[in-house]
């Protein structure tokens, strides 16, 4: 499993809706040590970017303290029909991308 | 009466008690308290009983609206159908026997002010002390489509009773081939690892009934309590048949539609043939009548006397209560009742309470002859209970033996609170 996208399928046009992503992920902070005292490197999602029909319509950053496996969820208003993109990036060229399309009447 | 607290006078709140008649003439000079009790499961009959036992002069009134207690812990089984609802069935008579006024009405009304409680039928009991054990209900505003119609279509069976049998009923006339979803809630709720229970006696019936049905936890928590164990036995027992989508896979159940018996998980719907919802939970329907919950829907009670943090001379047992890292268990509950009435017999008396240590059990039965358990030990720890030393979980390594004497124990443990708190 990579990520989760939950976006309404069917929306009226200026309707408020929620999108909610999940990406799993185990947001390692760099801050502990194995029991021999060696430091785990950091291991995080970096940024996460959603497009709207190529617009980009929400972008966050993030950082060690966020826990493992990040939920983001927020709100857009239902323009036009067509396709969210949802790409996340981190350290050690982690890159994940996913998509769900609406259509709006 | 200053002696070291031990563990055993603490299981036996009365023994706590017993020892405080060292000061004799005090506590006949104030016996003539009046302690009313509201709720008789676990914690509330476990506590009237000590109160009398401790003071045989203190008037110990139990009000409870049902003259039958139904007990949680062993439901599991009936609704497998490996127990009949009779077993998990008792009474108050033995309690009534030994001069508590047992009194079946709802009380409807408790004024903190003038310490009276009014039940339905217009009698109004007042009290030196109030006891309210009042368990738990339902966080409806939590889950959007669910309520007690919803509930007769995809039962929680989270009290025991006809909940209980409806979701047996359910399993039954499902056919093979079907799958049970078990939505499960964030803590803090009811025996946190009975859900877990109930998903393996489910699969357990369905293996010998309907072996190719299935069971999918919908479950707002990504660990739980003796989750090694319980997955270890799953896959032993029963391959793949039960299914977990926990919540960092999208389990969290946001809002159910009961009409076409459909699931709504942050990520996903689902349309399970037997759906068993088990609702975001908050102390029960007293609390809020007393005022002695807050806004995180349980109640804060000082962890040495189980008195409300918010309204004096009411004290909170059991499952309501916000115990810290004490579970909300059957043995959990009985602890406090007998605590806390070891804690009304010294403050009648003009006494300091002894600090109570708590124990807690909780046995698991993940088919006939294959159980596992969790005890600890809880001590006040500023505002809550501290887990402390001696907690024991069964090994996760054991031979089958160890599985058989566990549950054969879990029956003994079911015989011993019954008989402790209503035989």
């Amino acid at each position: 499993m990579a990520a989760l996208i939950n976006v309404p399928s069917k929306a009226r046009r200026g309707e408020i809706i929620e999108i909610r992503t999940l990406t799993s992920h185990i947001m390692e902070t760099g801050f502990r040590h194995t029991a021999d005292g060696t430091l785990v490197p950091r291991d995080i999602i970096t940024g996460f970017v959603c497009r709207y029909n190529g617009a980009e319509i929400f972008r966050a950053d993030l950082f060690p303290a966020i826990a493992a496996n990040p939920y983001l969820s927020f709100f857009t208003v239902a323009k036009e029909s067509g396709k969210f993109e949802f790409e996340w990036i981190g350290d050690n060229g982690y890159s994940s991308t996913a998509s769900a399309s609406i259509t709006v009447g | 009466m200053n002696a070291p607290v031990t563990r055993r006078n603490a299981i036996l709140g009365i023994a706590v008690a017993a020892t405080s008649l060292a000061a004799p003439s005090i506590l006949r000079a104030q016996s003539a308290g009046r302690v009313v009790v509201v709720g008789g499961g676990f914690g509330g009959a476990a506590c009237a009983r000590a109160l009398k036992r401790a003071d045989a002069k203190l008037q110990v009134t139990l009000i409870e609206p049902s003259k039958t207690f139904i007990s949680c812990p062993f439901s599991n089984e009936v609704i497998a159908g490996l127990r009949e609802i009779e077993a998990q069935q008792f009474g108050y008579d033995k309690l009534a026997a030994e001069s508590i006024s047992i009194v079946i009405q709802a009380a409807t009304v408790i004024d903190t002010q003038m310490r009276r409680v009014t039940t339905g039928d217009g009698t109004t009991f007042g009290y030196d002390r109030l006891v309210l054990s009042p368990g738990i209900d339902f966080h409806l505003e939590a889950l959007p489509g669910y309520d007690d119609a919803a509930a007769e279509k995809m039962p929680h069976a989270w009290k025991a009773g006809a909940q209980t049998l409806l979701l047996r009923r359910q399993l039954e006339a499902m056919e093979d081939g079907g799958t049970v979803a078990i939505a499960i809630p964030a803590n803090p709720s009811r025996c946190p690892p009975a859900p877990y229970e109930r998903a393996s006696l489910i699969a357990h019936y369905l293996k010998s009934r309907k072996p190719r049905s299935k069971v999918l936890i919908l479950d707002a928590k990504d660990a739980f309590s003796q989750q090694r164990l319980f997955e270890t036995a799953w896959k032993e027992l029963y391959g793949e048949m039960i299914e977990r989508i926990a919540l960092s896979q999208g389990g969290r159940v946001t809002s159910v539609d009961p009409t076409t018996r459909t699931i709504v998980t942050e990520f996903g719907n689902y349309t399970p043939d037997v759906a068993n919802v088990i609702p975001p939970q908050r102390a029960g329907r007293l609390a809020g009548i007393a005022g002695v919950a807050d806004a995180t829907g349980w109640c804060p009670i000082d962890p040495v006397t189980f008195e409300s943090k918010l309204v004096p001379n009411v004290h909170v047992v059991g499952d309501a209560c916000l115990g810290g890292g004490i579970p909300k268990s059957a043995s959990a509950a009985s602890a406090q009742g007998k605590a806390c009435a070891a804690a009304i017999v010294a403050l009648l008396a003009g006494r300091a309470p002894d600090t109570p240590l708590l124990a807690g059990i909780c046995y698991n039965i993940v088919a006939p002859g294959y159980g596992f358990s969790l005890t600890g030990n809880y001590q006040p720890r500023g505002d809550i209970f501290a887990e402390v030393e001696g907690g024991t979980t069964s090994p996760a390594d054991a031979p089958r033996e160890l599985r058989v004497r566990e549950a054969a124990e879990a029956e003994r443990w079911f015989e011993t609170i019954t008989a402790d708190t209503f035989g």
